[in-house]
């Protein structure tokens, strides 16, 4: 981030998705991409990630629920690691390439998480559904990676708790846990190993 | 998928109809609904009251509508006319005025002073910075001590009586034994993960609001009564609602704002509540004093069961919970007293916090329960099966139906009741037991139901979907009656312009609701049927792929006959009403039942308490789709871990605000502290609570849940904790206390 500037409160901040029309591989400098999509980054510097997604995109699928960094409703991929997109402005992110839940489908497919999430009923009011399955799904990249949890220098500790302290980050008032814990076993059980 | 004759689809464990919706992220909650608005909604923060109560005494706004894209700045001054709040006084509390900057009065912490409009939030929320004001404070009042709590409360929510007394009281204990103990629960909060918001926008006299509200109808009520409109213009739609827990029973103060703001600007307007103004403008629950003073004989039976309730009351709103309900229903003793009292606290907002009154009323007096089994030396489990009672201890009145024993027996036999794992070296581990008793109650709803002639089926109510799963089990019950698959269903919710429902709360809106499309999917049914040939008459209708078929049975093969060429195409679509009322139900007495049963282990050294396995076993007439009936009580248990373990708003007495309103320090359980969490029902319906033969379970889950960890908790460590939440510095105490 060599580019910083100091917060100006000038310029149209309000403007319906931009999406460049140039085609090529990354997003250009002045652009992250989401989705696959490039967008010029907005013009205040005080418009975080979140606010960025439903202000100017009208990406609805990232959810807020404390924009403090507290609750995960929001968590997003950059790059394919979990951020909480409510504690990251958006000038921050020039040139990364972002997922949010409308892009963890592929080709109206829908990921194996998200399939198992439905059949294990892993949601009830369905609003911190969004950052459980981006969470997850970053989660099994973690896994591969062997990048250690809080539990992994206990002893005898369970794949399930294992799965259970990486969830944590990821507040379900409805208490969807158990449920959650058993979508993301059934689609690691899938995994070749 | 069903195709024979023998419809059973309600009950069964189909997933979510609106699942895919949710984890793709095109589910729409309030704030969310910017696109179907003429323009781009301006959006809204709310500049808060720094004190408790007290006159708005200086504002000075005029730096922040100088900022950059503020579109208005809107006080008491200029907000419009309001009916004052909480008026008429005749109105029930959801569809009373729920006024907001309508005078300089300041009632609590947090209450908004003034409303900032921008373009964008980041303008709006920089601009609510610079409102200067000043508030002439008066000392607050909140309850401190059981004994300052000396009102009787007009009424308890749920009807209950505020104070009952019935059988002789025992002038002595010389012959069994006795508990006289005061248990303790904090100040909790609903905490939907959806914050509180609204998106408003007048067309003319016509107004439209999408907010995040349980209950359609009163929210429309409750908005013609605060702006002082006519309710045939406003329409309210909350077709997505991210968690409620009756918090979103009524509307709150983002939803007047954002009217407010759209009537002065006449432009669609936004305003999603920050969660920490979430806690100071929604609703919470009061923490509570709870003496009990039980006895019992040497043989475990009760002899008496006395239970006093002290609570603060938000000053001007009606609402007190009954604490004491489970102490009067759930076990049989010769002399049953419960009293309730409350005191007029300067708080915002208290009100329903799922399951009121049972919720804390069962971590109190089940706990204590488990006091006295233990004093007469009776395994808990034995304990409450000795005093199971056979008709409602106080009034005497039968129950439609009443499992709790078969609940506890059963229970315990799936659980391994005390047959525990064996501890690892430096833990030990507890098992616990309660009980749950939650009444059941049927509320007036209606819906339409309508078929057109390709057999498509349409359910249109004003019911919503909190999370609870309305839209699959509604798809259920019109699939069941005509022989289809869900896929034909299409259910509309959570609009004011279709039929008035219960809405969702107080467990009520399942059964109500449901009962009322059933009986418009009856009624649609035997319109259809009565136009056919007489040799049809007993014939059933099925909706297949050939369309709505004339089904009959022959020999073991049905027979489906295309319903065109027996009726004419012109009489569709058919549309039926069907409408529940309190003739749909039964006098006698309702409840859900349930046991708990918990193992914990605890640390001896730390005092961490971990959870290893929560299980329940729970009677709530018919289970309407078994795998959503199960995720809504295992989340009421996770609540319930909650409540035992971790949650308490902390009041800062002086100012009289909350020292933890936020997610940070207002600790609900995250995955890690839930492990095992288990669930079955004694699947029966009962037709007299509704037609659809279900009862409540929204509440069940949590009632009782807590009480079964704090007695696990005692059962492994012997340490009685009465201050709930038990947390680790508590039981590291008890633990110390009884080392020395
Ligand atoms: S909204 Fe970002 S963590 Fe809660
Ligand atoms: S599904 Fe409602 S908060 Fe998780």
């Amino acid at each position: 981030m060599s580019t910083l500037k100091g917060p100006t409160l000038k310029g149209p901040t309000l403007k319906g998705p931009t999406a460049s029309s140039q085609p090529k591989d990354g997003p250009s400098p002045t652009c992250m991409s989401i989705n696959g999509v490039s967008y010029a980054l907005p013009n205040d510097p005080r418009t975080t990630l979140l606010d960025f997604l439903h202000q100017n995109l009208a990406l609805f699928g990232t959810k807020k629920g404390c924009d403090h960094g507290q609750c995960g409703a929001c968590t997003v991929l950059v790059e394919g690691e979990r951020i909480n997109a409510c504690l990251v402005f958006a000038f921050q992110l020039r040139g990364k390439a972002i997922t949010t839940i409308e892009g963890i489908a592929k080709n109206d497919e829908l990921n194996p998480l998200q399939s198992a999430f439905v059949k294990r009923d892993a949601f009830q009011c369905g609003y911190c559904t969004s950052g459980q399955i981006c969470s997850s799904v970053a989660l099994q990249k973690e896994l591969a990676d062997k990048t250690p949890s809080a539990v992994t220098f206990s002893e005898n500790y369970s794949a399930r708790e294992d799965i259970s302290e990486r969830m944590s980050g990821n507040l379900c008032r409805c208490g969807a846990y158990p449920n959650i814990v058993d979508a993301i076993e059934d689609v690691i059980a899938l995994e070749p190993q | 998928m069903k195709t024979n004759q023998t419809a059973n689809f309600i009950g069964e464990p189909i997933n979510r109809v609106d699942g895919v919706l949710k984890v793709t992220g095109q589910a729409r909650y309030a704030a969310e609904h910017t696109s179907t608005m003429p323009q781009t909604p301006l959006v809204g923060f709310l500049v808060a009251s720094t004190s408790a109560v007290g006159e708005i005494s200086h504002l000075d706004t005029s730096q922040a509508e100088k900022a950059e894209g503020v579109q208005a700045v809107i006080t008491h001054k200029n907000a419009g006319p309001l009916k004052a709040f909480g008026k008429p006084d005749d109105e029930g509390r959801f569809t009373q005025s729920r006024a907001v900057l309508s005078d300089t009065h300041i009632r609590h912490y947090g209450m908004p002073v003034a409303l900032v409009i921008a373009q964008t939030l980041e303008q709006a929320r920089y601009a609510g910075s610079l409102v200067e004001f000043n508030i002439d404070a008066q000392p607050a009042q909140l309850l401190h001590k059981a004994n300052q709590a000396s009102d009787v409360p007009e009424s308890l929510d749920g009807g209950f009586e505020p104070d009952v007394e019935t059988g002789d009281k025992p002038s002595t204990y010389s012959d069994g034994f006795a508990v006289d103990v005061q248990y303790t629960t904090p100040s909790q909060i609903s905490a939907a993960m959806e914050p509180h918001a609204t998106i408003a926008h007048f067309d003319g006299e016509k107004l439209t609001v999408y907010p995040s509200v349980q209950i359609i109808a009163s929210a429309v009520q409750a908005l013609a009564t605060t702006l002082e409109m006519d309710a045939e213009n406003i329409h309210v739609k909350s077709p997505f609602i991210g968690g409620g827990f009756g918090s979103k029973l009524g509307l709150h103060y983002d939803a007047i704002l954002a009217c407010i703001g759209a009537r002065y600007l006449k432009r669609p307007v936004k305003i999603a509540l920050s969660r920490r103004h979430v806690f100071y403008n929604s609703p919470h629950r009061g923490h509570s004093f709870q003496h009990m003073q039980l006895s019992c004989d040497n043989q475990g039976k009760f002899q008496s069961i006395a239970h006093h309730s002290a609570m603060p009351k938000a000053k001007g709103y009606p609402f007190a919970e009954a604490t004491g309900a489970g102490a009067r229903v759930t076990y049989s003793a010769e002399y049953i007293k419960s009293t309730h009292r409350v005191k007029n606290a300067d708080t915002p907002l208290i009100d329903s916090t799922r399951s009121p009154g049972d919720a804390i009323g069962s971590l109190a007096f089940e706990s204590a329960v488990d006091e006295l089994a233990n004093k007469a030396n009776i395994d808990p489990l034995t304990f409450r099966l000795n005093n199971m009672p056979k008709v409602h201890p106080v009034n005497g009145n039968r129950f439609t139906s009443h499992k709790l024993e078969s609940c506890l027996r059963r229970g315990a036999e799936v659980f391994g009741w005390q047959r525990k794992s064996s501890a690892q070296p430096g833990k030990v581990i507890g098992h616990g037991v309660a009980s749950a008793m939650r009444m059941n109650v049927l509320v007036e709803s209606s819906a339409e139901v309508s078929m057109d002639e390709k057999g498509k089926i349409t359910v249109l109510t004003d019911m919503t979907d909190i999370g609870t799963g309305t839209y699959t089990i509604l798809a259920q019950i019109a699939a069941d009656t005509f022989n289809t698959s869900v896929d034909n269903i299409t259910v509309n919710l959570g609009d004011s312009q279709s039929p008035a429902s219960s809405g969702s709360g107080g467990s009520f809106g399942a059964s109500s609701t449901g009962s009322a499309v059933l009986k418009a999917c009856e009624a649609v049914k035997s319109k259809l049927l009565s136009l056919l040939p007489k040799n049809y008459q007993n014939a059933q209708l099925a909706v297949t792929e050939q369309g709505v078929c004339v089904r009959q049975s022959h020999a073991d093969s049905p027979q489906d006959t295309p319903l065109a060429s027996l009726v004419d195409s012109s009489v569709f679509p058919i549309r039926e009403l069907g409408a529940v009322s309190e003739d749909d139900t039964s006098d006698d007495e309702q409840y859900s039942c349930g046991a708990h049963f918990v193992e914990v282990e605890v640390d001896t050294l730390t005092a961490e308490v971990r959870l290893k396995r929560q299980y329940g076993m729970f009677s709530a007439g018919k289970i309407l789709n078994e795998k959503t009936a199960k995720s809504q009580i295992k989340g009421g248990m996770v609540w319930g871990a909650g409540y035992a373990l971790t949650e308490a708003i902390h009041h800062h007495t002086d100012s009289a605000s909350f020292i933890n309103p936020d997610f940070g320090e207002y600790h609900i359980a995250v995955n890690r502290d839930i492990a095992e969490v288990a669930v079955d029902f004694i699947d029966l319906p009962d037709f007299e609570a509704s037609p659809v033969g279900a009862k409540g379970i929204g509440e069940l889950g949590i009632t009782g849940a807590g009480a079964a960890i704090a007695n696990a908790i005692f059962d492994a460590t012997g340490v009685r904790v009465r201050d709930f939440p038990i947390t680790v510095d508590k039981v590291l105490e008890g633990l110390s206390k009884k080392a020395s």
